[in-house]
């Protein structure tokens, strides 16, 4: 992590101390479903027939779950985390130069190194490059709208690309998402995975759209949208938003029916 | 007053939307951008156990495959250790098995295909052992938040019986929605599962 990433995290008053580090292969802390959207939220309407009725099943985590893939750099090319430059063809794609960092945490406060993290967005006009988008914004020709970095050892990551722009989209008859980039991130066990939404402060379509009103904390929504960070933005070249992103925290197992401890 | 624990929060889940393919399968989309793409065959020539394809749908609540779901699955090689350091079970660990793939469904069909080995039965931590099994995470429009479930294997049924998770589920007649069934079809071994999100033949899905 950079000299001036280190100071922003320095910075950031509600940042705690790291707890005491987590010794073992303990699960992971229990999910806290009262902050992530239910899976039946009838305002988003896709979610009332894919939603199951009965119960989740608890499990405590064993070893299928607090395992997960372990990816490398090899798995990833020197542009996949630029956006600006991994699909261009004749130019730059046309849109807000933007770089967005952040680290990946877990909920002890501790960076989660060497983790791979995807993200995909529309382009500037609100126009995804995929097959089944057919909304009327063109398609940019230098932009593809997705990439993936791995952390560093401290959990920092970042790429570089153009702020995405909001599009209409077959729920209400006048829904519009609000600018936004999906997020996927692995963590160190498969229990921990996660893929979320990144939304831009200060963006009024944050408050009227029914895909973030499914989260039930306002908190927990709160996070999901990223500060503008001038401080580490680049002079003449781009503006950086802010997006830390918490995965659950690891147990220890003091005691276990096993021959060795922690 | 007492101390503040100091935890942070997870930050919430959301849909991964329609156009998840963009990220995690950009080929899906229609295009062509990483020189290496994850992919749906977990195996390689040199892979130590006996090949099978996975072969299903995701329903939802009116019986209608999701042609738009994505699938991850995770699993233990043929001696039951999982490629992680976290497992120090004594099976050996495959170079040639990562243990991890996706898949996108097939945008007409909703068919999904997985390409690997049949896992072999891996130990809890209590010492318990555990049937074969492939652990799944679903994704897609209209999910919120990514379910957790698993695949078990209809030609193990003793092992299927002693299994620790499946006595967890109170109601045997739920315990069938995890086990995918087994046939031969043109030489290859394949599995069968259905994932019914909701309704009377709902899948169990796992709080993990």
């Amino acid at each position: 992590m950079s000299a001036q990433a280190a100071a922003i995290d320095a910075a950031r008053i509600n940042r705690p101390e790291p707890l005491t580090p987590p010794l073992g292969d303990g699960g992971f802390f229990q999910r806290d479903r009262a902050i992530h959207p239910p899976a039946y939220a009838p305002g988003y309407k896709s979610s009332v027939l894919r939603s199951p009725r009965q119960s989740l099943l608890s499990l405590e985590g064993s070893i299928s779950e607090i395992t997960g893939p372990v990816f490398g750099h090899n798995d990833l090319g020197p542009l996949d985390n630029d956006l600006i430059r991994n699909y261009a063809k004749d130019g730059d794609p046309i849109g807000e130069r933007i770089v967005v960092h952040g680290r990946v945490l877990d909920e002890t406060g501790r960076g989660v190194p060497n983790t791979l993290v995807e993200f995909w967005q529309a382009n500037a006009g609100g126009r995804y490059r995929h097959k089944k988008d057919t909304y009327l914004a063109p398609i940019d020709p230098n932009f593809g709208g997705c990439g993936r970095a791995l952390t560093d050892a401290n959990g920092y990551y970042f790429f570089r690309t153009v702020k995405p722009g909001p599009y209409p989209w077959r729920n209400y008859v006048n829904s519009w998402r609000p600018a936004h980039i999906h997020f996927s991130v692995f963590g160190s066990g498969f229990a921990q995975r996660l893929i979320t939404q990144m939304y831009f402060e200060g963006d009024p379509l944050i408050p009227v759209c029914p895909i973030l009103a499914t989260v039930p904390d306002p908190e927990a929504l709160g996070r999901l949208i990223a500060p503008l960070d001038l401080n580490a933005s680049a002079p003449f070249d781009s503006l950086t938003y802010r997006f830390d992103i918490v995965l659950r925290g690891r147990r220890s197992t003091y005691f276990d029916n096993r021959p060795e401890g922690n | 007053m007492v101390q503040q624990l100091t935890y942070l929060k997870e930050t919430a889940s959301q849909t991964a939307g329609p156009y998840v393919h963009i990220g995690l399968i950009p080929g899906m989309a229609g295009f062509d951008i990483f020189e290496k793409n994850f992919t749906n065959i977990l195996t390689g020539p040199n892979t130590k156990g006996e090949r099978i394809t996975l072969e299903g749908r995701v329903l939802d609540g009116t019986g209608t495959p999701l042609r738009d779901v994505l699938l991850e699955i995770w699993q233990a090689n043929a001696a039951g250790r999982y490629n992680h350091p976290a497992d120090r079970s004594p099976g050996a660990i495959d170079g040639d098995f990562h243990g991890w793939g996706r898949a996108g469904s097939d945008f007409e069909t909703g068919l999904i295909t997985f390409e690997t080995i049949k896992p072999g039965a891996t130990v809890d931590k209590t010492g318990r052992k555990c049937a074969p099994h492939v652990n799944v995470w679903i994704v897609a429009r209209g999910i919120n938040i990514g379910l957790n479930t698993r695949i078990y294997f209809s030609d193990e049924d003793a092992a299927n019986a002693a299994d620790p998770v499946l006595n967890l589920i109170e109601q045997p007649v739920r315990r069938s929605t995890l086990i995918a069934r087994r046939s031969e079809r043109a030489g290859k071994v394949v599995y069968d599962f259905t994932i019914n999100l909701q309704g009377p033949d709902e899948t169990v899905f796992f709080d993990v």
